[in-house]
């Protein structure tokens, strides 16, 4: 991937007429030079609202700007963006190393931060030039807000209007057990919460939404309930009688059917169901858990949120200076930027970390705009029902609304983009000595590569399949996990352990980890506490 | 709709209480650092930060995470060149560059260890951790220099509360009498006379012509008077202040030790923390402090820091030599007058009989009335101190100087076997001196 090209543009069509009256126009210019104060900014804002909402028709929250400085960016990047969040050193560790790693020039900062919240709160630098608040205000206030406000996953996941009360209530409540039960006893229940974010998040089952005086009350409720069950009798236990193995059966299975067995949601069960926590405890895995859910879509989408940001402040820089809003001088600054954020180093490049989210995405929604305008006889073929169409933009806003990653590069990536990326799937059979490729970008390989690549982002991929499938209550407690292995995967076995010291610690009782092929239900390996 | 907020003025640092349970958290892991460290820093550099290098070990976040190393997987890679389908790449060697290198440390935070700069506070908490040091004693360790605002003549600029009414006027006086500004009296002058021809009736021409020049003359330095004012903007003078560290005396820490045989690493490692704390100490108290290191054997000489604690020497021991050499120093460099002279003598004991009345006579007659404070340290380890617990198993050095102390108030005597035993050592002289602050 190259730097944008000017030449088959939509828009200049329409470009061409505002741009011979531009020398007179001059004076229209939105700003000049590098410097940045709310006058223009605000000027400028309201250029580009003009555009988004009316020419492109984006639906977008209210947009809250905060400048900030890079120490504070720094702060924000320890709290994974969040304005707010509660205490714990893992967040100080991250704070020291982005900064040890900021100072020596190792890493740059963040142009922008974006929360997905209501109003949605972009965060830019002091630091940032007009030109790069212009291009931020674009991407971030428009492209990811118009993503955040329409995505289904989104729309089903998350609570745009609570996040930030949510957040307030967190830091308080885990502020308040520190002070009721100190903070090491905080940081334990933390960290063993924390190891399981991966798995503290319902994959399946509708979310529902947050609120934060219902939760209170919530709380209270259940806090009540138990005192008013409390019975003095019951401290007296009642004698054991032995039962036959039927009638354990059904019992067995009755329970494990209450305890809506199997559960992948790990931290959801210890809330529920550790025999060993108190309520503040519990709370507290809510709390991550709500957290780790919270940030689940974005995980998904990575490369379409991207994309869509990318190809929404592309579009609308262009626009604005076809209309004369801008100047040439800005453009080559925006045009520097934007070539690097989207550039995809090949596999064998000493910078290559993988595909670049921002450049596939971007390169997946101009290739749409294109297949849309001008589509090829190969493009009538692989897309008929979009080719030609010349409607592009309210086929991103199709796509944007209803796919995610996964399903989006099933259904878009056009044999056209696998040519321009040269891309080809690596087969990795580690019981081989050699990896084999499988399909390169040709006829025959399309399917397979772009089915390839479709797989990298399915949540099987991203996520390990790791379920609470039995509870022996009627004997020691013991906790049986099973990992459904994807691709003959087994875990990391130094991590799977400890790992698992802080699955006992939150259940109390022994906790046993098995490698289950799907295909044989062979146990590979087990990982025992 | 947007709305846009200046968030720089925000407190900053909102990440400390993050910061401060990390540190909290690896605590052991910054505890041995920081001893390491000290082992490499000279005693003068107590100032700054101190980069830190610490292993992960418990500072781990472990999840689950797939085995890189097994499973059969794809990946789409971009940049194909020339690989056609079918083609079979050698995988790289495992630990090597390349693909399999690269995705291990991306997956597996490949860190083993983790550096970070401690502020210079964090390092003194974690240095004074085992001296038992007192908390006001801490504190006022930390504490920044004092300024003072001192006069420093005039400026154009400033707030009314500092405006130099005199040098004002001055400036102003002079200038009207340069532009030749008409005074209040002349007006009033013009004015009478004005007056006094009016009421002459009935005007003949050449008393009306006289008014009317008057009236003019009068119109004219009513201009003036406007166009040269009573006080310019550039008259104003403001009285300026700059901030000066406040002024201290200066001081010398002679640092004195025996570097025989017989002084073994740890030895010289707790003598290195007496002298460190003494000089932040001192550090407090003065501007400036030299540090001038003196080691013995029975010869002895001064050298620098390096030399002072990483060279070995042999020889016999003989204390007053150290004595001798440090009586030279303050002759020829450090006047008593000008400097305020603190000693402090670590040594394991050992001293040739015969030389401990030498010692005797010489800190008596000539060290003692021109020093501050001399404190002497006898450094035991922990096997000593077990074998000798006896209170009277004594070094000659040791009952030397004992008698010393009972007659000197500046004298100080102290067995030290672990870290916590020095500060005490200190805390007499420091009680003295905030007794004299007091009166």
């Amino acid at each position: 991937m190259t730097a944008p090209k000017r030449k088959p543009h939509p828009k200049d069509t329409a470009g061409e007429k505002s741009k011979a009256g531009l020398e007179t126009n001059t004076p229209k210019l939105l700003y000049d030079g590098a410097e940045w104060d709310y006058a223009t900014v605000d000027k400028t804002f309201q250029a580009i609202e003009k555009i988004a909402l009316d020419e492109m028709g984006l639906d977008v929250y209210p947009t809250q700007i905060e400048v900030i400085t890079s120490e504070q960016m720094l702060d924000a990047y320890s709290s994974i963006g969040m304005p707010l969040m509660y205490n714990h050193w893992s967040f100080g560790k991250s704070f020291l190393r982005d900064e040890a790693s900021y100072r020596k020039g190792r890493s740059g900062l963040a142009y922008e931060i974006v929360i997905n919240s209501n109003p949605c709160i972009c965060y830019i630098m002091e630091e940032n030039s007009m030109t790069m608040q212009t291009l931020v205000m674009a991407h971030a206030a428009f492209g990811h807000n118009h993503f955040f406000k329409n995505n289904h996953l989104f729309k089903q996941w998350t609570d745009a209007n609570a996040i930030l009360d949510y957040l307030q209530f967190a830091k308080n409540y885990i502020a308040k057990c520190e002070e009721r039960h100190g903070k090491k006893e905080v940081e334990k229940i933390l960290d063993s919460a924390h190891a399981l974010r991966d798995q503290g998040v319902d994959r399946f089952t509708r979310r529902q939404k947050l609120d934060v005086a219902a939760l209170r009350q919530l709380e209270l409720d259940r806090e009540e309930y138990e005192r008013s069950q409390y019975s003095e009798l019951w401290r007296t236990l009642p004698e054991f009688k032995p039962k036959d193995s039927q009638e354990i059966d059904q019992i067995e299975k009755d329970l494990a059917h209450k305890l809506g067995l199997p559960e992948s949601n790990l931290l959801y069960f210890l809330e529920k169901h550790s025999p060993v926590l108190e309520n503040w405890q519990r709370e507290i895995l809510r709390i991550v858990r709500s957290l780790a859910q919270y940030f689940y879509p974005q995980r998904q989408t990575k490369l379409m949120n991207e994309g869509c940001a990318c190809f929404t402040h592309y579009h609308i820089m262009n626009r604005l200076y076809d209309l004369g809003q801008v100047s040439e001088g800005v453009m080559l600054e925006f045009i520097d930027f934007h070539t690097s954020v989207i550039a995809q180093p090949s596999f064998d490049s000493p910078n290559f970390s993988g595909i670049n989210p921002y450049a596939l995405g971007f390169a997946m929604m101009k290739d749409i705009e294109r297949i849309c305008l001008h589509p090829t006889e190969e493009d009538r073929d692989w897309f008929p029902d979009i080719a030609g169409n010349d409607t592009p933009i309210e086929t991103l806003k199709m796509a944007w609304e209803n796919f995610r990653d996964e399903s989006f590069i099933l259904q878009y990536l056009s044999p056209h983009l696998m040519r321009e990326f040269r891309l080809f799937n690596l087969n990795d059979d580690t019981t081989k000595p050699h990896f084999i490729v499988d399909a390169i970008h040709n006829k025959s390989g399309y399917k397979t590569v772009r089915s390839a690549l479709a797989a990298q982002y399915s949540v099987a991929h991203l996520d390990l399949d790791i379920q609470v499938t039995n509870v022996d209550l009627h004997g020691n407690r013991a906790m049986i996990l099973t990992h459904n292995m994807a691709n003959g995967m087994t875990l990391e076995e130094k991590q799977a352990d400890l790992v698992l010291c802080h699955i006992q610690r939150l259940w109390g009782y022994d906790v046993t980890l098995n490698s289950v092929d799907p295909n044989t239900n062979r146990i590979t390996k087990t990982y025992a506490e | 709709m947007m709305h846009i907020i200046d968030r720089r003025l925000n407190p900053k640092g909102k990440s400390l209480s993050n910061r401060q349970r990390f540190l909290d958290r690896a605590k052991k892991q910054i505890k041995r650092a920081v001893d390491d460290a000290l082992k490499n820093r000279k005693i003068s550099n107590t100032d700054g930060g101190e980069r830190i290098k610490i292993p992960t070990e418990g500072l781990h976040e472990p999840h689950f995470l797939g085995d890189m190393r097994k499973g059969n997987r794809d990946r789409v890679l971009p940049g194909n060149r020339d690989f056609m389908p079918g083609d079979k790449i050698k995988r790289p060697p495992p630990q090597g560059a390349g693909q399999g290198g690269r995705e291990g440390a991306e997956d597996g935070e490949g860190e083993d260890s983790f550096q970070f700069t401690l502020t210079r506070d964090e390092f003194l908490d974690i240095f004074f951790e085992d001296m038992a040091l007192p908390d006001f004693i801490k504190k006022s360790i930390k504490e920044e220099v004092i300024h003072e605002y001192q006069r420093a003549g005039y400026k154009k600029q400033g707030s009314p509360s500092n405006l130099n009414l005199k040098l004002t006027m001055r400036n102003s006086l002079a200038r009207r009498l340069c532009l030749h500004r008409p005074r209040d009296e002349e007006i009033a002058e013009l004015e009478d006379q004005i007056t006094a021809l009016r009421q002459k009736t009935p005007l003949s021409p050449k008393i009306s012509q006289q008014l009317g020049v008057l009236l003019e003359t009068l119109e004219t330095k009513k201009r003036k008077r406007r166009v040269v004012p009573y006080i310019d903007p550039l008259d104003v003078r403001y009285s300026s202040f700059t901030q000066v560290e406040k002024p201290n005396t200066q001081a010398v820490m002679f640092c004195l030790m025996d570097v025989s045989g017989s002084m073994g690493e740890i030895h010289k490692e707790l003598a290195k923390r007496f002298f460190m704390l003494l000089h932040l100490f001192l550090n407090r108290q003065y501007n400036k402090v030299d540090v001038v290191f003196i080691r013995h054997t029975h010869l002895a000489s001064e050298v620098d820091e390096e030399t002072f604690f990483h060279s070995r020497e042999t020889g016999g021991t003989i204390v007053s030599t150290a004595l001798e050499i440090m009586q030279q120093v303050i002759k020829d460099r450090y006047p008593p007058d000008d400097w305020n002279i603190y000693a402090a003598q670590a040594s394991d004991g050992d001293n040739l009989n015969s030389d401990n009345a030498h010692c005797q006579q010489l800190l008596t007659e000539e060290l003692l009335p021109k020093c501050q404070y001399f404190a002497y340290v006898e450094v035991w380890d922990s096997h000593e101190a077990e074998m000798f617990p006896d209170a009277s198993n004594v070094t000659r050095l040791w009952q030397t100087y004992d008698e010393i102390r009972q007659t000197h108030e500046n004298f100080a005597v102290k067995k030290v076997t672990r870290a916590e035993d020095i500060f005490p050592v200190l805390h007499d002289l420091f009680a003295k001196e905030r007794k004299s602050e007091d009166v």
